[in-house]
């Protein structure tokens, strides 16, 4: 039995002050741009994790880096479409200005953003790309996390809307290769060198990118979506399942949904244990 | 029926072998299939192995067969109707899939629940860490030929799932997270309850260490078999009990900052060094019996107070991204949650532990004998759910 291990948690987990860890990213961050050079394009330290935006050109590169900074494991590989979201389901986006507030449009930004820096300048052709910024549509993004250093990054890539390709992360990680067998056939990215891109989950005959933006979701277009279905009328007056708390006026129905949470619970059913 | 040339041959050849005559033997490539249906895949995976005799050549994993979709689904729900969806994707611990979302959208709102629903949030995580791994300890057995740890670990499965139904209503898929906190407080007796369970757990541990450690097939069968080195398994993005297993001392629960309760409590990280299937199955079972402990000193420690937060009617995410994950029953299991300000997420990355997990396989198993694949697939420890999402 002497050579299983355990390890006390007490002491590892003293709780740092979230400035220290900044200052650990802020390190991190300064090691990777003397490292990769002008091929960062952009980075952001936000919320305990670090965001570095490089050129697709230095896609593997990054990983390289990486690599040989420590960063061993690796967590996954995805890909983002920034083309502008579009709800299905009227009933829904009527949900969101139950009282008819300045809020009709969900994708307006409120003017009280607690994240400000957190939603980049829309570029060009509208669409509005999330931390470390981009230029292009689409973006290949990453995730890497270092055991011994016991911090993640996270690496993002402008790509190429008419040919969205990128050089594989395969022979760095080996973990990337199924990841981007999804993002190939779920996003249509090219990993360049990978040795087995082929699908992963769909049938080999499918054809599209599903999880592009402008992939209609087929169960909704065939038959839409219901919405609130279980939501019953209202009964009129005092005696009514909703009398006591707040009547929504106007588009009642449709406001009260089921799954939401009300503002306060009473404090708790049980005496202490 | 006349005998072929080939069969011939064949038959000379096995008699050389036997006689150990130290022969080089032609031996032909076979292909078999395992699964899509079969009790060790947990569900629709399909391993296409291509056999040398006893040896494995080479395995593909197809996977796919339950694919659902759900990341292109999350981005027609709205941020409560989400837990709904995630619920299924590693169904033997529901609740557990459900809490990185909410924390990942709470992040993302700046708000944090009352410390008496991140106990519960962290009980029940416990609990569903409980359920699922205590059934992998008595399955594991079954893939061995041992019947009755199964038997042993769906009669005690049992209480524990008795006891995530009472508190939130649903044996498999409690969505009882709730942004800003949970859906309900924890019914009267529950704590009680809780307790004699935890320790009818911790029996049913030492009775599967009993049966299993130090039997000697089971032994045989584990040691040595399906060796995974730290670093191979790092960068497969190997997670949870299957790296710790390679003496990688590595907890979310410990080394990430996270509003849950385990930083509160005393607890230890089990690893091992050996990096087989045994060493597999050993973490887990610490890991079990540790969570019995937990839920114990949570129990002790339970704050009174609210169990919501105040949140607006209508959740709207500022707009942002965030990336939240937690060591889940199976692994590292994470969202990367990008909002544009709306209802619903923009974009949901979820990062299963199993698909990582189940991602060395064709590494793995290569010169690994037939019987092998199954202890190694099993100690693995997947759900389908986890790997096709």
């Amino acid at each position: 039995m002497s050579r299983l291990s355990s390890t006390d948690t007490g002491a590892a987990a003293a709780t740092e002050e979230p400035t220290a860890e900044d200052i650990l990213r802020r390190n991190l961050l300064e090691t990777f741009t003397a490292e990769l050079g002008d091929a960062v394009v952009g980075s952001e330290i936000l919320r305990r994790d670090l965001w570095i935006r490089v050129r697709p050109d230095a896609w593997k590169r990054a990983a390289q880096v990486a690599r040989s900074l420590d960063f061993d494991y690796f967590c996954f590989l995805s890909g983002l479409d920034w083309l502008p979201h579009t709800w299905p389901n009227p009933k829904v986006e009527a949900m969101a200005s139950p009282s008819g507030a300045d809020e009709d449009d969900p994708a307006a930004l409120p003017a009280d953003d607690p994240e400000p820096e957190a939603a980049a300048e829309p570029v060009a052709d509208g669409l509005r790309t999330g931390v470390a910024g981009g230029d292009t549509r689409f973006q290949v993004f990453a995730r890497l996390y270092s055991v011994t250093r016991r911090s993640g990054v996270t690496f993002k890539a402008d790509l190429d809307e008419d040919d969205p390709r990128v050089e594989t992360w395969s022979d760095v990680y080996a973990g990337a290769d199924w990841h981007e067998r999804e993002t190939w056939e779920m996003y249509g990215f090219r990993f360049d060198g990978h040795p087995n891109l082929i699908k992963l989950y769909l049938p080999g005959e499918f054809e599209g990118f599903p999880m592009r933006k402008d992939f209609p979701l087929l169960a909704r277009e065939v038959k839409p979506w219901p919405g609130l279905v279980d939501v019953e009328p209202m009964p009129e007056g005092p005696s009514g399942p909703l009398s006591g708390s707040e009547q929504p006026a106007g588009n009642g129905a449709a406001a009260e949904e089921t799954e939401e949470a009300g503002p306060e619970r009473p404090p708790e059913r049980e005496a202490q244990g | 029926m006349a005998v072929t040339e080939h069969q011939r041959l064949s038959y000379i050849a096995s008699q050389a072998a036997d006689a150990r005559l130290n022969v080089e033997l032609q031996t032909e490539e076979m292909t078999i299939n395992l699964g899509p249906q079969h009790p060790a895949t947990h569900g629709t995976l399909r391993l296409v192995a291509r056999l040398d005799g006893e040896q494995v050549v080479s395995a593909d994993v197809i996977c796919g067969y339950m694919h659902r979709g759900y990341e292109k689904l999350t981005e027609v729900r709205t941020f409560p109707q989400v837990t709904t969806l995630i619920n299924r994707i590693d169904w033997l611990s529901s609740f557990a899939n459900e809490v990185p979302f909410i924390l990942a959208a709470e992040d993302l709102m700046e708000i944090e629940a009352p410390p008496r629903a991140q106990y519960i949030r962290t009980i029940l995580f416990e609990l569903s860490r409980i359920a699922n791994v205590s059934l992998f300890i008595g399955e594991m057995g079954v893939q061995l030929g041992a019947l009755t740890p199964v038997f042993f670990a769906f009669r005690d499965r049992e209480y524990v799932l008795n006891l995530i139904e009472a508190a939130t209503g649903g044996r498999f898929h409690p969505n009882y997270d709730r942004i800003g906190g949970v859906k309900d407080d924890l019914p009267k007796g529950w704590i009680a309850e809780t307790r004699a369970t935890m320790d009818r757990l911790r029996g049913y541990c030492d009775e599967l260490e009993d049966l299993l450690m130090g039997n000697e097939i089971f032994e045989a069968r584990t040691r040595g078999v399906g060796v995974i080195p730290a670093a191979v398994g790092l960068n497969y993005g190997l997670s949870g009990a299957n790296i710790r297993a390679s003496g990688i001392d590595w907890d979310l629960r410990r080394d990430e900052w996270s509003p849950l309760a385990w930083k509160d409590l005393d607890w230890k990280v089990w690893t091992h060094p050996d990096g087989d299937s045994f060493a597999r199955y050993w973490v887990r079972l610490q890991e079990t019996r540790e969570a019995t402990r937990m839920v114990d000193q949570m129990l002790d420690g339970l704050p009174a107070g609210p169990i919501q937060a105040k949140v607006p009617r209508i959740i709207k995410v500022p707009a942002g991204e965030s990336w939240v994950h937690t060591e889940n029953p199976l692994g590292e299991m994470g969202y990367y949650v990008v909002s544009q300000g709306g209802l619903g997420p923009f974009r949901c990355k979820i990062r299963p532990a199993s698909f990582n997990n189940i991602s060395i396989v064709p590494w793995l198993l290569k010169g690994v004998y037939v019987p092998d694949i199954i202890t190694i697939l099993a100690s693995l420890y997947f759900i389908l759910g986890d790997i096709d999402k």
